[in-house]
């Protein structure tokens, strides 16, 4: 790896530990938690940091993300306009602060339903919520890459996975948690309601910046075309690329086939031209000196803040040029 | 007698009273079937724009990128093919049919509900004076609309489009723009400007005219459309020209011997001024 491409990651990661800080230095006072309906049961809260998707029914209140902890007050009360069940499930898409900040705070309001071999009161055994995350997003919540900071213990999940996908039924319906490789992270999960057709994806899907891709924690460009193909296919459009099965991103706005398929288009066309230029020799400030993103950096690019088109070039080069092991 | 005479006068002028509010308002039933009259861009419209054809468009240089990458190749995938029209720019094709959505109690106007015979899309134009959703809100290809009467012209008012295309051959509208558009009935002709401001795509915004006659006759038929895998392909790809490397990019150009700078688009290719500099450009060589 060249001296330039390491001090654009380093840059990087020093961008993503700063926006630790901002995230700190938020004034949270200011923010409000907005809740959209999405399909008769399930509900999108937009406040700050990722997106949170929340399924209300007979069964309690399941949700997936809880953005940062000093919202968690908030984010409960807006919950409770929405259900007075139980929460019972909480389901990280991964592992980083915006989607997992409110984790103890809003576990600590749950209870999970248990029995069997308790020893003691097995009133304890239930006490907060169930926690469900892919074990990768675990394992870097107790040992996060450099810049990122770690989880408290009462904020850690308390189920993983380690395979491509685990099922359960909650509300009435089926609910597939889905692993998606080396996309954002290593430990990226996307959850399927497979009766309200609604999918929330995590940040291996969003609306607003080219993707965030954490390589310090086993992300990669090529893993966030297959998520987005993945997505794809399991959306059926009513018409066209319009409606049909939703899709709550991990920041944006709500979206449908059409939106993942441009987001899918961007990014492939992008990773081509990038492996074209590659291919032909060009090193890193070349490649970047060539603007392959010019074209979608209006819609997508920053040239300042947490992500910016210089750091998401950098990204890109760095996974196809030096393929990770075992890699799609 | 009297009584009675002054009580017809009350009654007269409170019908006139009424006509005269009506006159003031001067909303026009814009309810029936209209069929376009294709009296513009018909090259553009149903044999469809030529490859490297962005003349006339307001378009910026990361849009030109855009179009230059795109290949034709792209609407064969299966996910593509039944990909309708946006809503600013469905109006180029076709009939529509327009029809009215009244309070039953008070005949309050509550919305207009237009659909185009292509790809059978239907909009509503709400007239309530609700408020628009949030940005986090769903985009789509028809928008959310909003219309208020501004004496005879409806002004209709569109967010939430998802990305489309002002062109299709490649030139691309970003889910960013919104539209305001103009609904002018001249009897039996209803003239529809459509007005595209694209902070992403655009240089400056762009304006497109059609018209449409009434049709007292007509009716709308559905519009049935299924995909199918038309060839093998690799799961994900996505057909497309590496910059510099689109063959078809001078195929409009050569062909009616069109300077290529003015083939290329931008704002100053819309205005009349333009045949001037037109004059000063040399022409491609012949032949593709």
């Amino acid at each position: 790896m060249n001296t330039k491409l390491l001090q654009q990651l380093c840059l990087g990661m020093c961008v993503l530990a700063s926006s630790v800080i901002n995230a700190q230095q938020q004034d949270f006072d200011a923010v409000t938690i907005e809740a959209l309906q999405v399909r008769d049961n399930i509900y999108m809260l937009v406040g700050s940091g990722g997106n949170i998707t929340v399924q209300v029914g007979e069964d309690g209140v399941l949700m997936v993300d809880t953005q940062y902890a000093p919202l968690s007050e908030k984010i409960i009360a807006k919950i409770r306009e929405l259900s007075d069940g139980p929460l019972r499930y909480i389901i990280n898409t991964h592992h980083h602060g915006d989607h997992t900040g409110g984790n103890a705070n809003l576990r600590a309001t749950g209870s999970t339903v248990v029995g069997g071999n308790v020893g003691g009161d097995i009133t304890d055994a239930g006490a907060g919520a169930q926690i469900i995350a892919h074990e990768n997003a675990m394992l870097h919540m107790v040992a996060p890459p450099e810049g990122q900071e770690a989880a408290s213990s009462d904020a850690l999940p308390t189920l993983t996975y380690f395979n491509e996908k685990r099922d359960m039924w909650f509300n009435g319906e089926g609910i597939r948690v889905i692993h998606e490789p080396n996309a954002h992270t290593d430990g990226d999960s996307i959850v399927y309601f497979r009766q309200s057709d609604v999918i929330a994806t995590g940040d291996v899907y969003v609306t607003g910046l080219y993707p965030f891709i954490d390589i310090a924690s086993g992300g990669s460009i090529q893993g966030v075309i297959a998520a987005a193909n993945n997505i794809i296919d399991l959306i059926i459009p009513v018409y066209g690329q319009d409606g049909g099965t939703l899709v709550i991103p991990g920041h944006g706005r709500l979206s449908d086939m059409g939106d993942v398929i441009n987001w899918r288009e961007m990014l492939t066309i992008i990773r081509d031209r990038v492996q074209d230029m590659i291919d032909r020799g060009l090193t890193l400030e070349e490649v970047q000196a060539a603007r392959p993103t010019r074209d979608y950096d209006p819609r997508w690019g920053a040239d300042t803040g947490f992500w910016t088109t210089t750091a998401f070039v950098a990204a890109v080069y760095q996974n196809l040029s030096t393929p990770q092991e075992g890699s799609l | 007698m009297a009584k009675f005479m002054r009580s017809a006068a009350l009654s007269f002028c409170a019908v006139l009273g009424c006509l005269s509010a009506l006159t003031v308002h001067a909303e026009k039933n814009l309810a029936g079937v209209w069929s376009g009259t294709y009296a513009e861009d018909w090259p553009d419209r149903f044999p469809g724009p030529e490859l490297g054809d962005y003349a006339g468009l307001p378009l910026n240089d990361a849009d030109r990128l855009r179009a230059q990458s795109w290949s034709a190749s792209l609407i064969a995938l299966p996910e593509y093919q039944c990909r309708v029209h946006p809503a600013d720019y469905a109006n180029s094709f076709a009939d529509i049919r327009i029809w009215e959505e009244r309070d039953p109690i008070t005949e309050v106007l509550i919305a207009l509900h237009l659909q185009h015979f292509a790809w059978q899309t239907r909009r509503t134009i709400w007239m309530d004076g609700r408020a628009h959703p949030p940005e986090y809100a769903l985009h789509t290809s028809m928008g959310f609309s909003t219309g208020n009467w501004d004496g005879h012209v409806l002004t209709v008012h569109t967010t939430h489009l998802k990305e489309g295309w002002l062109r299709r051959n490649g030139v691309a509208r970003s889910d960013q723009a919104t539209v305001t558009e103009h609904f002018i009935r001249h009897d039996d002709i209803l003239s529809w400007t459509v007005v595209v401001n694209d902070p992403t795509y655009l240089e400056e915004p762009f304006i497109r005219n059609r018209d449409y006659r009434y049709n007292i006759d007509g009716q709308i038929a559905n519009y049935p459309c299924v995909s199918v895998i038309e060839m093998v392909r690799e799961p994900g790809y996505i057909p497309h020209h590496l910059p510099g490397d689109n063959k078809d990019l001078m195929f409009f150009a050569r062909n009616h011997q069109v300077p290529v700078a003015a083939a290329m688009g931008g704002a100053a290719t819309m205005y009349p001024e333009y045949m001037q500099v037109l004059k000063t450009l040399p022409k491609p060589e012949a032949g593709n």
